[in-house]
């Protein structure tokens, strides 16, 4: 026991443990800083997580465009316990846009942002944003058909960045095509470019917290005056304060460890999601879509009016991006509590809700034309009549039924048709199916007068 | 004076200033140097001029006259290690028996692979519900312009040979 008591002094007395480490672990934080303060360090833990499952990824994965698909397959059906690890990597990522968005709600809700946490904030928009850049190259790194043309609408996306877009979409690709060059830049970006960032970043953020000190619980009636704040917080501290570790922390183990248990959980019982088709863009039969974080804007380029997309692909994020920035030199000094800003917690719940509607209907993808729609069957033409009965056959036939349903069979693009022959005569019909309009094509130039005829009497048959 | 002197002294204020600019002059060119061909690496694609190439696509007894076909072809310059990801795909519909034309698969919306539906004579994109006519313009939903073509020519022995072309970029002010 002498010689261990002696080893761990010499190891305190060398690393500095209690001269150095321990003062940071027990500074002192504000008491009444409850649950609602665990977001931000499940991140950090979620990161970590990332971080760890990541580097095993790496072990098991190739990153080249031949070879990344199949050292994917390998992973997700071959290696011991890769589907788990897969699994954790994708739901950690999950874990971490939610903590990191989640974590962002509540320092606004609380405008912990205000003095002297400006920087805080400023680091953190960033934080967010690398976050999410992490999540898409992630995404994309399962370099499967989804993976491939997630990059070619990323570049598409750049772009729309004015004068200098087709060189950045270039850039993104690493040339002028998908090819050998385009994963190899990605995995470099996700792999060590984006974490070293971070990386930086978040020891940045965390540093400014033992410089500024955590934000104390917002209280009606006392707001911030950066000309006295600093002397409050210190005297506050002195009086109050208790230390970090662990009569704080604790709650952030516990959340933190509740968290990742809960994304090993989900990996076991969802595991990670399938792999597309192999990453050929010659490939085209495939549905590319996002991961669900990514929905929501996958969601408002479907949505947005065509004449303003591009500006708002480009000014969309630049904006956003601006004022976020700008909001703890806006709003800097004053009351904190939500309870005395309620535009805050509306703008808040505006934007959850907002987000909560695109992911919904991104899930949905109404706009999308549903090309596996069977032909309609007997029992839903409910006629013996040939003609009708060829004029179903044609409303499967010339794509309608890609975007219009008939008694829950088809696309929800366009109107349901289900009872179409009690809202428009068969004149109204014919030139509704001629001449297209609203989001339909024209169909004049590739209808024949008699299938049109016999479409029209099909669907004057729906009521 | 020969012992050492207060570096804090004024008098050796030009000798601090002399010490701070050469210790971060030297940095500064040490880093400068370094980032030359790290920032070289990550301009690469715009440094290099990119090559188009005739491409065989088929020979012309492959394509009847009025029919629409996906036709596969190698990128320009293929990399040892891209694997199928250096494979493009056209629309190639033969018009009469001399012409030709031929219509990227990528959306002019945000570049997801359209599909010919021969039924509907429509371009459809199944991402965002892009919808275009046989000649490749815009019929539907949110396309800001028509698809890309590519040129084709018909060689002397018969063969069908398309010239590849970028991955079409929509820009802002399409």
């Amino acid at each position: 026991m002498g010689f261990l008591r002696k080893a761990g002094a010499w190891l305190d007395d060398r690393l500095g443990i209690s001269d150095t480490i321990m003062p940071i672990l027990q500074h002192p934080v504000p008491p009444g800083a409850k649950w609602s303060y665990v977001f931000g360090s499940a991140a950090l833990f979620c990161l970590l997580l990332q971080v760890v499952t990541g580097v095993g990824l790496t072990l098991l994965y190739q990153p080249t465009s031949a070879d990344a698909y199949k050292s994917l397959e390998f992973i997700s059906h071959k290696a011991v316990l890769g589907r788990l690890l897969r699994g954790v990597h994708y739901f950690g990522a999950s874990g971490m846009v939610v903590m990191v968005g989640v974590h962002m709600l509540r320092v606004y809700i609380t405008a912990s942002y205000k003095f002297p946490r400006e920087m805080s904030w400023i680091s953190g928009v960033f934080l967010l944003f690398l976050t999410l850049a992490m999540a898409f190259t992630g995404q994309l790194l399962r370099w499967d058909s989804n993976g491939v043309w997630s990059a070619v609408v990323a570049a598409e996306q750049v772009g729309r960045v004015p004068l200098v877009g087709t060189y950045v979409a270039r850039l993104l690709l690493g040339g002028d095509t998908i090819g050998g060059q385009s994963l190899s830049r990605f995995y470099s970006y996700h792999t060590l470019l984006f974490p070293g960032i971070l990386f930086g970043l978040v020891g940045f953020h965390l540093y400014l917290v033992l410089r500024n000190g955590v934000s104390e619980p917002a209280k009606v009636g006392r707001p911030v005056d950066p000309k006295t704040y600093r002397q409050w917080y210190q005297d506050m501290l002195k009086k109050v304060g208790v230390p970090f570790w662990p009569f704080a922390a604790w709650r952030d183990t516990v959340f933190g460890a509740v968290t990742i248990l809960a994304i090993i959980g989900l990996a076991l019982v969802f595991g990670p999601p399938e792999l597309t088709q192999p990453p050929s863009p010659s490939l085209i039969y495939t549905n590319p879509a996002p991961d669900w974080y990514l929905l929501p804007v996958f969601a408002l380029f479907a949505l947005l009016p065509a004449n303003i997309e591009s500006y708002v692909i480009f000014f969309g994020p630049l904006l956003s991006v601006l004022a976020l920035l700008a909001l703890p030199f806006v709003s800097n000094a004053g009351e904190r509590s939500p309870l005395r800003r309620p535009w805050a917690v509306f703008g808040s719940v505006c934007v959850v809700v907002f987000m909560g509607t695109l992911l919904l209907l991104g899930l949905k993808a109404p706009w999308s034309p549903h090309f596996d729609a069977k032909p309609l069957t007997a029992s839903i033409i409910r006629s013996t009549d040939p003609t009708v009965v060829h004029g179903a056959a044609l409303f499967a036939e010339k794509g309608c039924i890609y975007c219009h349903q008939v008694a829950g069979h088809g696309g929800i693009r366009g109107p349901n048709l289900t009872l179409v022959g009690r809202r428009l005569t068969p004149g109204e019909l014919r030139i509704r199916i001629v001449n297209g309009g609203g989001n339909m094509p024209a169909f004049g130039g590739t209808l024949s007068q008699k299938d049109l005829a016999v479409l029209v009497t099909f669907l004057e048959t729906r009521k | 004076m020969s012992e050492p002197t207060n570096p804090a002294a004024p008098a050796d204020e030009p000798r601090r200033d002399f010490l701070v600019k050469l210790s971060l002059g030297m940095g500064t060119l040490a880093a400068a140097a370094v980032s030359v061909p790290v920032v070289s690496a990550l301009l690469a694609p715009l440094l290099e001029k990119e090559p188009q190439t005739w491409r065989k696509v088929g020979t012309l007894a492959d394509f009847p006259v009025g029919s629409t076909q996906l036709v596969k072809f190698e990128n320009a310059d293929p990399v040892a290690w891209s694997g199928v990801s250096s494979q493009s795909a056209a629309w190639l519909r033969r018009d009469s028996e001399t012409t030709f034309v031929a219509f990227s698969v990528n959306c002019a919306h945000l570049g997801c692979p359209v599909r010919w539906e021969a039924g509907a004579g429509l371009f459809m994109c199944p991402c965002h519900g892009g919808i275009y006519y046989k000649d490749g313009s815009v019929a539907a939903g949110p396309p800001p312009r028509g698809l890309t073509q590519y040129r084709i020519r018909v060689a002397d022995n018969h063969d069908v040979e398309l010239l590849t072309a970028p991955i079409p970029i929509t820009n802002i002010t399409s």
